[in-house]
């Protein structure tokens, strides 16, 4: 029964979803305010069906009800409670439930929110978040539910949730990264509601902030995560593999980013707003090409996709009356909302205007690379594959100058700044960070390139901690209580940028200073390598929850002092009887130690892979540090209560 | 010229700038790194081109995998079932390499006709099949008569 009646709590969610796209707008077409005060009682009821259809699903990986063909083809009876729980988004089906789910998480919220708003505003707002539910819950019901039964021939035990994703980083991440890019569709509907009722107004920036910092913190942590899991999962070493996959994340991000600080200026001086709208609703639209991307199949081939095409066409319908219906509303009512105010060519809009231009050109060519194998295949070109080499000639450069401009942005005033105040803030940082960086780079012996890199990094560095000394000592109060005075959104500015900062050092450092090889060694043999002695001690055979593994005992010592044990593994999941390798790792500050076992080689020997890795830590602490910058600005005092008094 | 004219001139020839120089820097990566995936068949016929980076990938022939004693250098030949090809690598290959398991290979031909691999990619996967592969497969299935019995063979 319970599969059951979590299908049909999806449809009572599809139903309300209609319901909810199509009531309020009606309400406010007709100035019917007993239509318009539908919106939130039918956005709670739809997001409450979601939540019981998800709840019901997870009831039903618990007890193992493999009847079920998604939880048969996810879940095992030998799997551990956790990964039975996060297998509900193992698959196709599950993780477009999860989708829902925090579409309608998001939707509630606004609605919550939407107390504070101008009347007709926040309906027409839930309306278009309905919008969206309705197109993932009919694609869900139609072409992949999740409550699908194989009866009567009931499978004995599932066929096991992929031994790649029974990580923790992996019950968390995909959580995390759709809370991300699911919550931009918070600013989308903010954008169409505005493009709906034409009113365009500072305020409307104010509403969209907040959401849209919350979003993209959240998209942080979620890309920050999968990094970290790719690295020490896959067993290779790397962190980021250019993958269409990470792309889909990657693409609204960096749109979103864009987003948060072009936000930033339409709120504060009213200018570039229809390029705000735009950004807006590119930005949610590269989440739902993401969600194509991986969903639909097509990235594999073209040709698998045309193979069984139910899916890959309705997701692409859904994006084409999604962006197209949306670009249609933008092309019409965009006229409108043309900004009055103007800027000059000095002050802080110019250099945002900078940081939005390098931003779209970073997302466009990003998306050009993951693209570009699929238009070579369409067009029957033959089968390419676009490397990483590609995406790093292209995307570092942009990415440098992005920074540099990041570094002297916020010394910027706002309208006009005079060059020489601005070239007297910034120059003496320069010059001590380009001599610093010199002396790094060669008692280091690194290249030129990471020269530069360092001195800007440095420069960015110092520059925003000047900002903010200069900030809290001016003034008779003294440095504390003026320090506590700066309002959340600049603190979440500087630790965003700091973040940035520390991130690029690592990139930096693991690409330039990191070592690797590959060795056979026999139990008892040992190898010196980057300063370090790797001693074999031998391998023991362990036997997990559903799998069975040989762990290998490496241990590390340097200069005659020991350092750590290593224990990485080679499993073997029965059920699925898949191969999986497990690095032993000794994480630092500065270096990590990582070690994985390859194949098993004639007597007793095996192949082994080293890698030590300068500074990768620090990638992963820069991004946790831009999730609190932008959590932090999501806090703002300004965006609470203050709301209602001011949308003139 | 007109203040607010100037303005916007200035902030097109910037846009205009950085695109032309950002368009200029995605062909001359482009160029240099999208590798063209060639099945055996048409390496054997000579179409792959030497000293150029190039995918080439197909189903591990069973027996052919030869470790070196000493070293991590291992030789295998990957087959569409009409022509193999020997392909040469160093180091340790992925979990799921295995004899009949469809591989695509990433590196160079050398002038003996022997591929030399910087990478190997199998996905974690036992049903997958690399997409280049089973197009290749279909592809020699279909250009040949399949007369011998060599599909039993491997």
């Amino acid at each position: 029964m319970i599969p059951e009646i979590g299908h049909f709590a999806l449809i009572l969610a599809l139903f309300f979803s209609f319901c909810l796209s199509l009531v309020p707008l009606v309400g406010y077409w007709q100035k019917n305010t007993v239509l318009l005060h539908t919106a939130r009682p039918l956005t709670y009821l739809m997001s409450f069906f979601v939540l019981v259809s998800f709840l019901l699903l997870a009831l039903s990986f618990m007890t193992d009800d493999f009847s079920v063909l998604y939880v048969s083809q996810n879940s095992n009876s030998q799997l551990p409670i956790w990964y039975k729980f996060s297998a509900i988004w193992g698959g196709h089906e599950g993780s477009l439930l999860l989708w829902v789910l925090i579409l309608s998480g998001w939707s509630s919220a606004v609605a919550i929110k939407s107390r504070s708003l101008p009347s007709e505003v926040g309906p027409v707002v839930l309306a278009v978040l309905g919008m969206v539910s309705l197109g993932f819950l009919s694609f869900m019901l139609f072409t992949s539910s999740p409550f699908v039964r194989v009866l009567p021939e009931v499978a004995l035990d599932g066929r096991d949730l992929n031994p790649l994703l029974q990580d923790i980083g992996l019950i968390i991440h995909p959580p995390m990264l759709y809370m991300g890019y699911v919550g931009f569709s918070v600013a989308f509907a903010f954008a169409i509601a505005a493009l709906i009722t034409g009113n365009l107004s500072a305020s409307w920036a104010r509403w969209t902030r907040p959401w849209t910092s919350l979003s993209w913190a959240f998209l942080t942590l979620g890309i920050t995560l999968g990094s970290w899991w790719a690295y020490y999962e896959l067993g290779w070493g790397g962190w980021w593999f250019w993958d269409p996959v990470e792309n889909a994340s990657f693409m609204p991000w960096l749109a979103g980013t864009a987003l948060v600080h072009s936000l930033a200026v339409t709120e504060k001086r009213g200018v570039f707003k229809s390029w705000t709208v735009l950004l807006a609703i590119f930005t949610f639209s590269l989440s739902l090409l993401g969600t194509f991307l991986v969903r639909s199949g097509v990235l594999t081939s073209v040709h698998a996709f045309a193979a069984d095409p139910t899916r890959g066409i309705y997701i692409l319908a859904l994006l084409v009356v999604l962006i197209g219906g949306s670009l249609l509303l933008y092309g019409v009512r965009a006229g409108q909302v043309r900004a009055r105010a103007t800027f000059g060519v000095s002050g802080r809009e110019a250099w945002l205007l900078l940081n939005n231009i390098l931003l779209t050109v970073l997302t466009l060519t990003v998306l050009l690379g993951t693209l570009y194998p699929l238009i070579f295949d369409v067009f029957g070109l033959g089968r390419i594959s676009v490397g990483a080499p590609y995406f790093n000639t292209v995307f570092s450069p942009i990415a440098l100058l992005l920074i540099v401009f990041m570094a002297i942005g916020p010394f910027s005033k706002w309208q006009q700044t005079s060059t020489s105040i601005l070239l007297k803030a910034v120059l003496w940082p320069a010059v001590f960070a380009v001599v610093v960086a010199a002396w790094l780079a060669y008692s280091n012996a690194l290249g030129w390139i990471a020269w530069l890199t360092l001195s800007i990094a440095l420069w960015a560095a110092l520059l925003t901690l000047k900002d903010w000394f200069a900030k809290v000592s001016a003034g008779s109060k003294g440095i504390i209580p003026r320090a506590r005075q700066l309002p959340r959104n600049y603190y979440g500015m500087m630790i965003a940028h700091l973040g940035m900062v520390v991130t690029l050092v690592g990139i930096l450092l693991v690409s330039t200073s990191s070592h690797e090889t590959t060795v056979k060694l026999s139990p008892g043999e040992s190898v010196s390598f980057a300063g370090y002695e790797f001693h074999f001690d031998g391998i023991s055979h362990l036997k997990g929850p559903n799998y069975i593994a040989d762990r290998g005992a490496i241990s590390v010592s340097k200069e005659g002092t020991f350092v750590s044990l290593l224990s990485p593994e080679k499993r073997f999941y029965s059920t699925s009887r898949q191969i999986m390798t497990e690095a032993g790792l000794d994480a630092g500050f500065t270096r990590d130690l990582y070690v994985s076992l390859g194949e098993k080689l004639a007597d007793d020997a095996w192949g082994i892979r080293i890698y030590v890795k300068a500074f990768v830590r620090w990638i992963w602490l820069g991004g946790l540090m831009m999730m609190c910058g932008g959590l932090l600005s999501a806090l703002d005092k300004r965006y609470r209560n203050k709301v209602r008094g001011a949308n003139a | 010229m007109h203040p607010i004219r100037k303005k916007r001139l200035i902030t097109i020839a910037i846009i205009l700038f950085v695109l032309s120089s950002a368009l200029g820097l995605v062909l001359y990566a482009l160029q240099q790194n999208i590798n063209l995936f060639y099945s055996p068949t048409q390496i054997a016929l000579g179409e792959a081109p030497q000293n150029t980076t190039i995918r080439a990938g197909g189903m591990v022939v069973k027996g052919s995998v030869k470790r070196d004693a000493n070293t991590l250098d291992v030789v295998f030949s990957v087959t569409d079932f009409k022509h193999s090809l020997q392909i040469q690598y160093q180091g340790i290959l992925p979990d799921l390499f295995r004899e009949g398991q469809g591989i695509v290979a990433q590196g160079k031909m050398l002038s003996n006709g022997v591929f030399s691999a910087s990478q190997v990619l199998a996905k974690h996967d036992e049903k997958y099949m690399p997409p280049e592969v089973s197009e290749a497969l279909e592809k020699a299935q279909n250009d040949s008569t399949p007369t011998s019995s060599s599909v039993n063979d491997y």
